[in-house]
């Protein structure tokens, strides 16, 4: 008996079991579906909440930049997993009760809105000064500079960081399976503990890099394609 | 001085916290007439400017352009600044957009007119300053000199009453100041009123009407270009004057 094939045998057995796969498959199917339209969800509302919030922060109102602020570094700071946690099981306490998908899209939305509200604020605040005085010197208001001259130079500058913090911050989508949130993770570890075997999580896995290696590959793109030699 | 004033400063005065840098400045400048300033670093020629379509704001004392008081509590900034080209020693266009792009913005968003008719009106205006053929070129695709040209049409797009000059050519390689300073000649000939700082003596000297010479915030002398470079009074003016013109 060679000992070296049943390692082998035991590891595809583990890992690679095909009617387990086969059997599982659907319900992996139905978490990726799941997962990429809560982290469409999260970037699309979570980006334009944070433009949105570093534009009224330009203003320099100090009421909402303060209120911003403090909304921004708190956000950043708490582990997502926390307030995700907290919303699902404490809100209920207080008559608010929100699906597991709602508490886990709305908390990464505001981690995703907290981050790029201050990339988006650097941007602002690196654009050249000349740029604003140009633009008022010829009678364009403090609204239409911002939106004409200085966001579309901003935004370009902000490219890459918010690229990476964007696929950090979606990927956290996996968060959302301890609040019973159908997602790739949560049909695999269910699908998993079902069959006593490992292989779900590696069609999970399979599934995560299957979604996220274009969005990298994307990402980078974007990168190269952004890098401007400024004026 | 032939007419009347087009821009009147009045003891105008500027601090930055406590430093003081306008003290009382007085200066008039008629119509279609062009003034050079000139004066050591930190004189306070650029707040002067600045504070005359108020990119800075004064701490006290007034402005009149065209009679209207524009250091007014409620005068109409835009308005105002519509009214006043300015063109600044880094150029400022904006790079995401090509040089007829960086002319329309402000006759589009600020005067709104109609593209086609903002288009004409861009094109007429890059022809004066002799860049029609650059109309589709981006700021990083042209020259230092071809950049600041661009940045005057953009000011004289708006037809305004008078333009600015905050040392338009300092930032430029040496050949390409010429090209600079012929656009505003014709300007000067095309019958345009001037406020220039900058030390191009030569050009001073044979286009200036008047040179104004600033020191620690203060006007010390002014009058024609040969008496200011030929013979100053002051002896501040004396020093700065042999300065430049070494
Ligand atoms: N925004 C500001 N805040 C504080 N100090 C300022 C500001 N702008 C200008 N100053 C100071 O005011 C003084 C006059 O500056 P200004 O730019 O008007 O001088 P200038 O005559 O144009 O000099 P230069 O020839 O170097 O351009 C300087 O001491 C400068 O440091
Ligand atoms: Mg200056």
């Amino acid at each position: 008996m060679n000992p070296e094939i049943t390692q082998w045998d035991r590891f595809l057995d583990s890992f690679f079991k095909l009617e387990v796969m086969a059997k599982y498959l659907p319900s992996i199917i139905d978490g990726f579906l799941l997962t990429c339209h809560l982290a469409l969800l999260v970037v699309v509302t979570g980006l334009t909440l944070g433009l949105f919030l570093a534009i009224v922060r330009a203003y320099e109102f100090w009421l909402t930049s303060w209120l911003i602020a403090v909304f921004a570094d708190v956000m950043r700071a708490l582990p997502p997993l926390v307030f995700i946690l907290l919303l699902y099981f404490g809100l209920p306490a207080v008559g608010i009760s929100m699906s597991g998908y709602v508490v886990t899209w709305l908390t990464l939305a505001l981690v995703l809105a907290a981050f790029s509200e201050e990339i988006f604020r650097a941007g602002i605040l690196a654009t050249p000064k000349g740029q604003w005085e140009a633009a008022r010197s010829t009678g364009l208001n403090f609204g239409r500079t911002l939106a004409y001259v200085i966001m579309p130079q901003a935004i370009r500058m902000t490219v890459p960081p918010l690229t990476n913090r964007t696929i950090a911050i979606t990927k956290n989508t996996a968060l959302g399976t301890v609040v019973g949130v159908g997602e790739i993770l949560n049909a695999a570890t269910t699908a998993q503990s079902f069959s006593g075997n490992a292989s779900p999580l590696v069609m999970g896995a399979l599934g995560y890099l299957i979604l996220f290696v274009p969005v990298v590959i994307f990402g980078r793109w974007v990168e190269t394609r952004f890098a401007w030699q400024k004026q | 001085m032939a007419g009347k004033p087009l821009l009147d400063v009045r003891a105008l005065y500027k601090s930055f916290g406590k430093l003081e840098v306008l003290k009382g400045v007085d200066l008039a400048v008629a119509e279609k007439e062009l003034v050079f300033v000139i004066g050591p670093s930190g004189s306070g020629k650029s707040t002067l400017l600045r504070c005359c379509n108020r990119l800075e704001e004064p701490s006290d004392g007034a402005i009149y352009v065209d009679g209207e008081e524009i250091t007014a509590k409620l005068a109409d900034l835009n308005a105002i600044r519509r009214g006043i080209g300015m063109v600044f020693q880094s150029f400022n266009l904006y790079p995401h957009m090509t040089a007829e792009g960086n002319v329309m913005l402000a006759l589009r968003k600020v005067l709104k007119q109609p593209k086609a008719e903002a288009r004409e009106r861009a094109l007429a205006a890059l022809e004066r300053v002799g860049l029609s053929d650059k109309a589709d070129s981006y700021p990083n695709q042209l020259s230092g000199g071809q950049q600041q040209r661009v940045a005057i049409a953009r000011a004289l797009a708006l037809e305004p009453k008078m333009v600015l000059f905050d040392e338009p050519t300092s930032a430029l390689d040496p050949e390409l100041v010429g090209s600079v300073l012929e656009v505003m000649r014709s300007l000067r000939e095309a019958g345009m009123t001037m406020l220039v700082v900058s030390h191009e003596m030569r050009f001073a000297r044979d286009a200036a009407d008047r040179v104004v010479f600033m020191d620690g915030g203060n006007i010390v002398e002014q009058g024609p270009p040969e008496a200011i470079f030929g013979n100053p009074q002051h002896p501040r003016t004396r020093d700065f004057v042999s300065q430049i013109a070494r």
